[in-house]
């Protein structure tokens, strides 16, 4: 398949997913009780007529399916809507949040990549003792929440040692590396032992294969070997679980932004369900399964680059 | 006679399990001189193979193995790590049965037939892409420079067998050892390959210890026969194919099938492991 239509393919593919997600998170909110009147009009509610008002103005009596089409006309236009409960325009409140979410994934993204394929491949490599150790380090920090990691590390190296804040994203630039330092090791610490336990049984695996034996019996460095033989050929599994647990990194950093008071995707995603903010829940979906296509498709190229045998997008 | 290239004194592999041990060379020698082409037959499961990785010393630590193993008058039991290495990537070259397998899928083909020498020699990649290039032509491969960039599973099992055999010969060993190198091919590409292999072995006068289940291939391309039964060898020598004296090597060779007589069933052999212990028991 040629790089063109396989794009166009999954484009067409990305736009169906978000149709159905659409119409999904949209019914739900309708069906869940509450309404977003409490949040506009305070804990006290207000007289009929303002209570009309307001109904009127957000078309909060229109049909589900008036709704749905409205909103999904206004998408079409590019107009992600407005928010109810903050006042503002949806796209605004998401593009102030993005970098944030963005910088957190990706920081917890590379710490995953490195930790996790540098102690699998160590486990793999030198087996005995240290194997064991790493592995039931693995199995604690797999089982272990990334909110308990999360006050540990501020309790730890934010109270007591006092080398990184507590809360907030910082000001920019080093500042807010230096912020999300912290969120960015509970995000990850789960998922790198994940893929530490795929990394180790996949370098087992292709350690034991005949062009290995190959690779010995030609007397070339055991170092060489397991980087341009062993290693290499691992990266199919590694890259297919990195891809998806970026993905999925974006959703689960809901928590750890609560955790450490960021002003992320996630915590406005939190906050929008609980207010029944449709539009904003609507517009944080959306860029969640955008980025999650997104990822996968990168994934997908990524593989025909690891191993020439897979053509792009081939189902084997 | 001078010193032999290879020389094996008594070798035993005993494979320990936790159920116990197992013996599975028990007293193997041989002996392979400079340009000297040996014939390993025998049985699956007889020993071959593994003779051939006790040799280059690709045993496992499940294996325990004794005797004596001496290349140029050096002991390869004995060597630490680097020497290992050395004697691996100088002197001893191995073609293995499916070269699909034994050549990393991920890499091209260049990559595989250069990496020794600019690993090992610190051989310039270009220059090994030229020596590459003009071993391929050597070995019947057409269109060398093409091939260099394709990737192993767009070659053919025949083709790939040649590439391995050029990367054997690119080494410039002293030994190859070929363990059932045309096994996995078809038939058209089996005689192929076995040509260009002796044709090549024969014009660099480098020595061979070829492994095959192929009696009649054997007896054409080597200088001598060696005959494993049960991880022994039980008769060995430049006469075993047109005067065997040893009743298994005698029965072996009468199963062959011929292109003149017309049977109907082969025969089977009746030497077995009680004949072979009641054979020693004699002896």
């Amino acid at each position: 398949m040629s790089a063109g239509s396989y794009l166009l393919r999954r484009v067409g593919g990305l736009l169906l997913v978000l149709l159905v997600t659409s119409f999904l998170v949209f019914g739900l909110l309708y069906l869940a009780p509450g309404s977003p009147l409490a949040f506009i009009l305070g804990p006290r509610g207000g007289t009929p007529e303002q209570i009309a008002a307001v109904t009127e103005q957000y078309h909060l009596d229109d049909p589900f399916l008036v709704r749905y089409v409205a909103w999904l006309g206004d998408i079409l236009h590019g107009d992600l809507g407005y928010s109810i409960v903050y006042r503002q325009d949806v796209s605004t409140l998401i593009s102030g949040r993005v970098p944030t979410t963005l910088v957190l994934v990706s920081m917890a993204a590379v710490i995953i990549a490195v930790v996790g394929i540098l102690a699998g491949t160590y486990a793999a490599l030198r087996r005995g003792w240290s194997d064991q150790l790493t592995s039931t380090l693995a199995a604690v920090g797999l089982s272990t929440p990334s909110f308990v990691v999360g006050v540990a590390l501020i309790s730890i190296f934010a109270v007591t040692l006092g080398w990184f804040p507590t809360f907030g994203s910082g000001t920019g630039g080093i500042d807010t590396l230096h912020h999300l330092t912290l969120p960015a090791i509970a995000l990850s610490v789960a998922s790198a032992a994940y893929l530490a336990r795929i990394t180790r049984a996949a370098v087992l695996e292709e350690s034991g294969r005949e062009h290995v034996q190959t690779a010995t019996v030609r007397g070339l460095a055991p170092r060489y070997i397991v980087r341009h033989h062993v290693l290499r050929n691992s990266l199919v599994p590694i890259v297919t679980v990195l891809g998806l647990t970026i993905a999925t990194l974006i959703a689960g950093a809901v928590v750890v932004e609560n955790v450490f008071a960021l002003d992320g995707l996630g915590s406005l995603l939190v906050r929008a369900i609980l207010q029944r903010d449709f539009a904003v829940v609507q517009a944080v979906i959306l860029v969640l399964v955008v980025a999650f296509v997104v990822v996968n498709a990168v994934v997908d190229f990524l593989y025909t680059f690891i191993d020439p045998r897979i053509a792009l997008g081939s189902r084997q | 006679m001078t010193a032999p290239l290879l020389r094996l004194d008594d070798v035993r592999a005993t494979l320990r399990l936790k159920g116990g041990e197992q013996t599975l060379l028990d007293g193997v020698s041989l002996e392979i001189g400079e340009g000297e082409a040996l014939g390993l037959v025998g049985e699956s499961g007889s020993g071959k193979s593994l003779t051939t990785r006790a040799i280059t010393r690709m045993l496992g630590p499940e294996f325990a193995v004794t005797g004596e193993i001496e290349f140029g008058g050096a002991s390869v039991l004995g060597m630490n790590a680097a020497k290992l290495r050395r004697y691996r990537s100088q002197d001893v070259g191995m073609i293995f049965q499916d070269p699909r397998a034994h050549v990393n899928p991920v890499h091209r083909v260049g990559d595989f037939l250069t990496e020794a020498l600019v690993q090992n020699r610190g051989v310039d990649r270009r220059e090994a892409e030229r020596r590459a290039v003009v071993l391929l032509d050597e070995v019947g491969v057409r269109n060398p420079e093409h091939r260099l960039r394709q990737y192993p599973h767009e070659l053919s099992g025949g083709l790939l067998q040649r590439v391995m055999i050029a990367s054997v010969l690119l080494t410039e060993p002293r030994l190859i050892l070929a363990d059932e190198p045309t096994t996995a091919l078809d038939v058209t590409a089996q005689s192929d390959v076995m040509a260009i292999l002796d044709e090549q072995r024969r014009a660099r006068g480098l020595a061979l210890l070829f492994i095959t289940h192929d009696l009649e291939l054997a007896a054409a391309c080597c200088d001598r026969l060696a005959v494993m039964y049960a991880g022994e060898i039980v008769e060995q020598g430049a006469h075993v194919y047109d005067a065997p004296s040893h009743p298994y090597t005698v029965e072996l060779l009468g199963a062959r099938p011929s292109i003149d007589e017309r049977a109907d069933r082969l025969p089977v052999l009746r030497y077995n492991r009680e004949t072979h212990e009641l054979m020693k028991a004699e002896a």
